[in-house]
């Protein structure tokens, strides 16, 4: 276990995908490590057939069925049956539902971002490149673009959603801890792709921060 | 076991023997490149026009990486000064483009060109002049592509140019036509490849050798070519409604106007991922090629490894949408598309698992094309695997746009085709040069390579989920992203000295390499029945039962194989049935011409003037290339009846100007294949529009009324007409009478196209809204073809009246009869797809 430290040390970072602050991401991130598990068993296996293959004295033919049909179709089918439908399990945790959770929209532009969330008082509160949202409870967010196709995506929360002009696409995020979490425009979108960031401040629910102090108010 | 079922139960007699030196000077004159310039401009030849797309995709690769080499040095700190944003933009669409449609595409057409006919045994491609007017389309395009670079107006939308950042409000230079435009006349190149790939292994194949039997080469470059004519065709499309997007306004992605920016995606990775799988098919058809015989044995299931290519051809072309996961497609749909992008791994692996275990039963040796192929199991498997990764969607949601699907592609491309490629080179070179390697140097290169390739690309895994998108040039507040980054431009820097080592070989063993023994490798195919370097004709006479391997070389060089040497003086090959390979005619192929540098460069000419903008002058343009068309056809027939040619002793063998199925039929054939891709892809936009769009329903149409179905009804009565001339024309080819039916088509097919011309001006308004421009598409696409079938009726007339035609001639009436059919088929799906709309 000690030699993990170092390993997932590297793997932290503001917008990492392997540093989860939310159940989608974290649920991903469980993928993915079993995933590069798995990768890494079936590379070393294949490896080391090909190095046998290649040392072994010759001997008897090699049979054409266990080959082809065996390795070939019947290893390959069950290791993407139990993928595939860990996938999809994975994905329906992860998708939008209808219960009611907090609503707030994004609209992304070149190159910045525009969001409505519940402000302290409930009401709307319409912000750039900060978006506010409540700690520990689900919220869907309602994205959609003015110019081009732009992507949403806060790494430590989830996966990303494209914003794309004359359609609302929703994704289901929540942080787990009050905090700041860094975002991007994740599709290509012109000279400004580079710095179409924003940032997601997470709040103690009932505690709204005061936007004067952290300075992210609409302009 | 191979050699027992692959002998045919057919036999030939030998034709008698004669001295090879004598056919080998017959044969050369008629075959060989007229000399100087004028050689180097009119040479239609397979060998030289192989070598010449391989060699320039060959530089376009040296530009491509010298544009990566740009990015890593931009990338290799947080706060790269070293290119301003917009270059940075523009260095990384080209990086893309190039290396997809100026180096991977023409690289794989010019093995395909330079191989085919010697593996398969014929002395040509099908279509000679077809191969060279795709490389010049292919130097011209790519030409255009590259001066745009150097003026500082190159593409910059990234290489799949979406929609709207490619359109014209937010790409208003001319950037975007740069590419729209240079790819798209690239394209062509591509689809006369895939046309001529596929003809010339359905039909050019050695006497007697079935489908069921040809070398795997063949099955893996048909394969490619089916998907090269099926999956091109959407790029092209949308390229075209792009382009009048930008050049005309009409909306087909605008979703104002009833457009949608999805219709691009959709249309682009429709070509986009069989795209994929038509590089990795020609590599992996060299991999099945090499490894037995650098095992010393035969491939381990060649039926299982026939079925997994054909089982990629058909799925490739389901999984198109795992490109867009993230667009907001509903997570039902993107489960079906996830498990058929799983499920491609099945056939992939069924190809690795038969090549370890064709290794697993043979005696395998380290040369060098073997060391590409030890690199090339060990990257594509990687590869594979984080494929698989992406085609899971949860995990595509995060991964997707990131340094892990950069990381990702390379391990496939550099790994699946790059390798296998380099495989390759080295494997033939001796046949393309007649000189063995120098030693030492090509292993060296081999392991700079490897080292670099993987010192760049591993960690980039690594820097993707630490959440580093694509396309950016700066980072500034991601300290964790500076070290993968140094990493990987280090790497990538000992990744070019890899390649530049492996130019360098290359030229060393060109200028300065022994002279190699033939058959170095102890090959079976019959690439290697041939001296090296492979002479201009290939064979002296052509394989065939009994002589259908590489141990055939002196038999087929002494004249005892069929069709021996040039005694009429023309280029001949056979021509047989595609499916048993049973000898059916003699072709007479064309020799050197300038026809197809002068129509690459009409072509050319319309193509510069859309980049210009003068639309205005491009009919002149368009006239131009009819003009130049038209004499393509001047060789295609014959004034006089010819008599039978003894072929082999017993096999007398018709001229193809006295066959109905001539290779010219069958190219049509093909092509009408990828021609009816692309009009099946214009219907998906009009349903998918109609469907999917949120602009929609269109405002009223004017078209309701009674006048424009009358003109349709015309239009569709005298293409009916056409039809039935077409066919009464070849009824009566011995007689005058097929001068006048042919000239009853042309008269047919200017009514249909008068008609059409008044329902052009009763269109509504096609900048209003999508329904009506596409409604403008479907007009222009029937009548384009309406004035290619009153061309092909005119050259009809022209061959009853010169006469060519006569009881066994055709002259150009068999082709005209399918164009015409297909024009009247399509103009009528479109006509009853409008009235629905205006009905329902």
């Amino acid at each position: 276990m000690a030699g993990l430290v170092p390993v997932l040390a590297g793997c932290q970072g503001s917008l990492s995908t392997l540093d989860p602050a939310g159940p989608s991401a974290s649920l991903v991130a469980g993928l993915w490590w079993a995933m590069l598990i798995g990768a890494g068993l079936i590379t070393a296996f294949v490896l080391i057939l090909l190095a046998v293959a290649w040392r072994r004295p010759e001997g008897n033919g090699a049979d054409e069925r266990v080959w082809t049909l065996g390795l070939g179709v019947g290893f390959v089918i069950t290791v993407l049956v139990v993928l595939v439908g860990f996938g999809f399990w994975v994905g329906e945790r992860i998708l939008p539902r209808d219960d009611g959770a907090v609503r707030v929209t994004a609209e992304a532009r070149q190159w910045g971002w525009t969001f409505t969330q519940p402000g302290p008082d409930g009401a709307l509160l319409e912000t750039r490149d900060v978006l506010y949202v409540p700690a520990g409870v689900p919220f869907d967010i309602e994205i959609t673009a003015t110019d081009v196709i732009h992507s949403f995506w806060v790494p430590r929360l989830g996966g990303k959603m494209d914003a794309v002009p004359g359609r609302v696409n929703v994704a289901r995020l929540m942080a787990d801890a009050p905090g700041e979490h860094e975002g991007l425009c994740a599709e290509f979108c012109g000279i400004g792709h580079s710095v179409m960031r924003f940032t997601v401040v997470v709040y103690e629910p009932g505690a709204f921060p005061d936007l004067t102090v952290s300075g992210g108010d609409d302009e | 076991m191979m050699s027992d079922a692959k002998r045919s139960d057919a036999t030939l007699p030998a034709n008698p023997p004669q001295r090879a030196l004598t056919l080998h000077r017959e044969l050369t004159a008629v075959w060989t490149d007229l000399p100087g310039w004028r050689g180097a401009l009119a040479s239609v030849n397979h060998t030289t026009i192989g070598l010449r797309f391989m060699a320039t995709a060959g530089v376009f690769f040296a530009i491509g990486g010298v544009l990566s080499m740009l990015i890593r040095a931009q990338l290799a700190t947080p706060r790269g000064a070293f290119l301003d944003t917009a270059l940075y933009n523009q260095i990384f669409t080209m990086h893309g483009s190039i290396m997809m449609f100026l180096f991977a595409i023409p690289m794989l057409e010019g093995l395909a060109l330079w191989l085919l006919p010697k593996i398969l045994g014929a002395r040509d491609m099908a279509f000679p002049r077809l191969s060279a007017l795709g490389y010049w389309c292919y130097l011209f395009g790519g030409t255009i592509i590259l001066m745009s670079l150097l003026a500082g107006v190159a593409p910059d939308g990234g290489w799949f140019m979406y929609t709207p950042l490619s359109d014209k409000t937010y790409t208003p230079g001319i950037n975007a036509d740069v590419w729209l435009l240079g790819i798209t006349f690239v394209e062509i190149s591509a689809v006369a490849a895939a046309v001529e790939i596929t003809i010339t292994i359905l039909r050019c194949r050695s006497a007697h050798m079935p489908l069921s039997r040809m070398p795997l080469m063949g099955w893996y470059m048909l394969g490619t070519s089916v998907m090269m004519l099926v999956g091109f065709p959407p790029l092209i499309l949308g390229s075209i409604l792009l382009e009048v997007e930008r050049a005309f306004d009409w909306p087909f992605f605008d979703v104002a106007r009833g457009g949608d920016p999805l219709l691009w995606q959709h249309l682009f990775w429709l070509f986009g991922h069989p795209e994929v799988y038509i590089i990795f098919l020609p590599a992996a058809g060299a991999l099945s090629t090499i490894i037995p015989v650098m095992s010393r044995t035969t491939i381990l299931g060649y039926g299982a490894v026939v079925a997994a290519v054909l089982g990629l051809v058909f799925l490739s072309f389901g999984l198109w949408v795992h490109h867009m996961f993230t667009v907001g497609i509903p997570h039902m749909a993107l489960a079906f598309f996830s498990a058929a992008s799983a499920l491609v791994a099945v056939p992939t692996a069924v190809q690795v698992f038969a090549w370890i275990g064709t290794i697993w039963k043979g005696r395998p040796q380290l040369k060098l094309p073997m060391l590409y192929v030890l690199g090339f199991f060990l990257t594509f498997v990687m590869g594979g695997l984080t494929g698989v990764m992406l085609a899971i969607v949860p995990f595509n949601w995060q991964a997707h746009d990131t340094a892990f699907v950069t990381a990702h592609l390379h391990y496939v491309l550099i790994g699946g085709f790059v390798f296998p490629m380099m495989a390759a080179l080295t494997y033939w070179m001796p046949l393309i040069c007649g000189r063995a390697r120098v030693p030492k140097l090509g292993e060296a290169a081999f392991w700079l390579i490897l080292i670099g390739f993987h010192g760049t690309f591993f960690i980039m895994h690594l820097t993707g989920l630490l959440g580093m998108p694509r396309r950016i040039d700066v980072y500034p507040d991601n300290p964790e992203w500076v070290l993968p980054n140094l990493v990987s431009s280090i790497f990538s820097m000992v990744l070019a000295m890899g390649f530049a080592l492996f130019v360098f070989d290359m030229g060393m063993q060109w200028f300065f390499g022994a002279r190699s023994r033939r058959n170095p490798w102890q090959a079976p195919t019959l690439d290697w029945a041939m001296t090296l370097p492979a002479p201009a004709y290939n064979f002296a006479s052509l394989p065939g039962p009994g002589r259908d391997d590489a141990a055939a070389a002196v038999m087929l060089a002494r004249g005892e194989g069929i069709l021996p040497g040039a005694p009429r003086g023309w280029r001949e090959t056979l021509v047989v049935e595609s499916g048993s390979g049973r000898p059916d005619h003699v072709a007479v192929l064309p020799g050197n011409t300038m026809l197809p540098l002068a129509t690459a460069a009409v072509i050319g000419s319309f193509f510069m003037l859309m980049l210009a903008g003068a639309y205005w002058l491009t009919p002149v343009a368009i006239m131009a290339i009819v003009l130049v068309v038209w004499r393509w056809g001047a060789v295609m027939g014959s004034g006089r009846d010819h008599a039978l040619v003894d072929a082999a002793p017993g096999l007398a063998l018709p001229l193809h100007w006295q066959v109905r199925g001539t290779l010219a039929y069958s190219g049509a054939v093909a092509t009408l294949v990828a021609d009816g891709s692309l009009y099946a892809c214009l219907l998906f936009g009009v349903g998918f529009l109609s469907v999917v769009a949120p602009g929609w329903p269109a405002p009223d149409s004017d078209l309701s009324g009674a006048l424009p179905a009358v003109l349709v009804a015309v239009a569709l009565g005298a293409m009916s007409m056409g039809s039935i001339a077409a066919r009464l024309a070849e009824a009566g080819r011995a007689t005058d009478l097929a001068r006048r039916r042919a000239l009853l088509g042309v008269i047919a097919g200017a009514v249909a196209l008068a008609a059409m011309t008044g329902l052009a001006l009763l269109l509504d308004d096609p900048t209003r809204h999508a329904r009506d421009a596409l409604r403008g598409v479907l007009l222009g696409f029937a009548v384009v073809h309406g004035v290619i079938a009153a061309l092909l009726a005119l050259r009809t007339h022209a061959d009853a009246r010169d006469g060519r035609m006569g009881a066994s001639r055709r002259g150009a009436a068999p082709v005209w009869r399918l164009w015409q059919d297909f024009a009247l088929a399509t103009t009528a799906v479109s006509a009853l797809l409008v009235a629905a709309q205006e009905v329902l």
